[in-house]
């Protein structure tokens, strides 16, 4: 499809970042980052199935130092992008679509995704799991 | 005087019976993935210790089996339909695009059925 003569709209470089632009490319690259975490829970469950061997061969690079610090951001990636989706069901149904509205959204989902994953790994650290 | 008919206008721009689809699928796991992955994270979190005896033990219990099953449906789905987006946003070249979305898909079935197959020899064999 050419169209030459279309305007077009100005490029993303010359526009000063914005809380709302920020978030919403970072809910692009959190799902696409997660997708890949997605691969890790395959690899997960398939060595669980495979035996004791395998699975501890993956548990040794998940409970290594970058391996805990990967699953940290793994965990705040899903959470930032499991309550800007909410966000983004809100604005699905008309609601929240005003500029003051969208802001404050923002700000709690920022807040918001950042207590679920220290929530998250106060319980795996207690309980063992995260150790 | 238009020569050219109706039909003309629409031909090659897609089926107009699911338009709404993907959009649609991508809501609907989205809906699905929030209570799922909430209790995916907190059970691993709390489960005590991450060794085989107890990831497996956890995974064959029924309610988890089955919760995991799901998560594995929902979430393979979604990513398959977000990075979708991502591909058709900025790949402009026909063939590559094209070539991306099939891989895509034909990576995430396959991902989604291993991992399946994987959650049903945990349960079934313990």
């Amino acid at each position: 499809m050419s169209t030459p003569d279309r305007p077009l709209s100005p490029h993303l470089q010359v526009y000063r970042p914005q809380l709302t632009s920020v978030l919403s490319i970072t809910h692009r690259a959190t799902g696409v980052a997660l997708s890949a975490g997605a691969i890790l829970l395959a690899a997960w469950l398939i060595a669980l199935a495979a035996g004791p061997e395998s699975y501890s061969r993956v548990m040794a690079v998940v409970g290594s130092l970058p391996g805990k610090l990967v699953t940290f951001l793994f965990t705040l990636a899903l959470y930032y992008h499991l309550c800007n989706g909410i966000r983004h069901l809100f604005w699905d149904a008309g609601y929240g679509l005003e500029l003051d509205a969208t802001y404050a959204s923002g700000k709690a989902v920022v807040v918001a995704s950042i207590l679920l994953t220290l929530a998250t790994w106060v319980v795996a650290v207690t309980s063992g799991s995260g150790t | 005087m238009k020569y050219r008919t109706a039909l003309y206008g629409v031909r090659g721009l897609g089926s107009a019976k699911d338009g709404t689809h993907h959009w649609w699928m991508q809501r609907l796991t989205a809906v699905a993935l929030v209570p799922l992955m909430l209790w995916l994270a907190f059970a691993l979190a709390s489960l005590g210790s991450m060794d085989y005896a107890s990831a497996a033990t956890w995974l064959a219990a029924p309610l988890n089996t089955v919760l995991m099953l799901a998560s594995i449906v929902a979430l393979f789905h979604h990513a398959q339909l977000g990075v979708q987006v991502v591909v058709e946003d900025y790949v402009h070249r026909e063939a590559v695009k094209i070539t991306a979305l099939v891989l895509l898909k034909f990576i995430t079935l396959l991902l989604g059925l291993a991992s399946a197959l994987a959650v049903l020899r945990v349960s079934l064999s313990g």
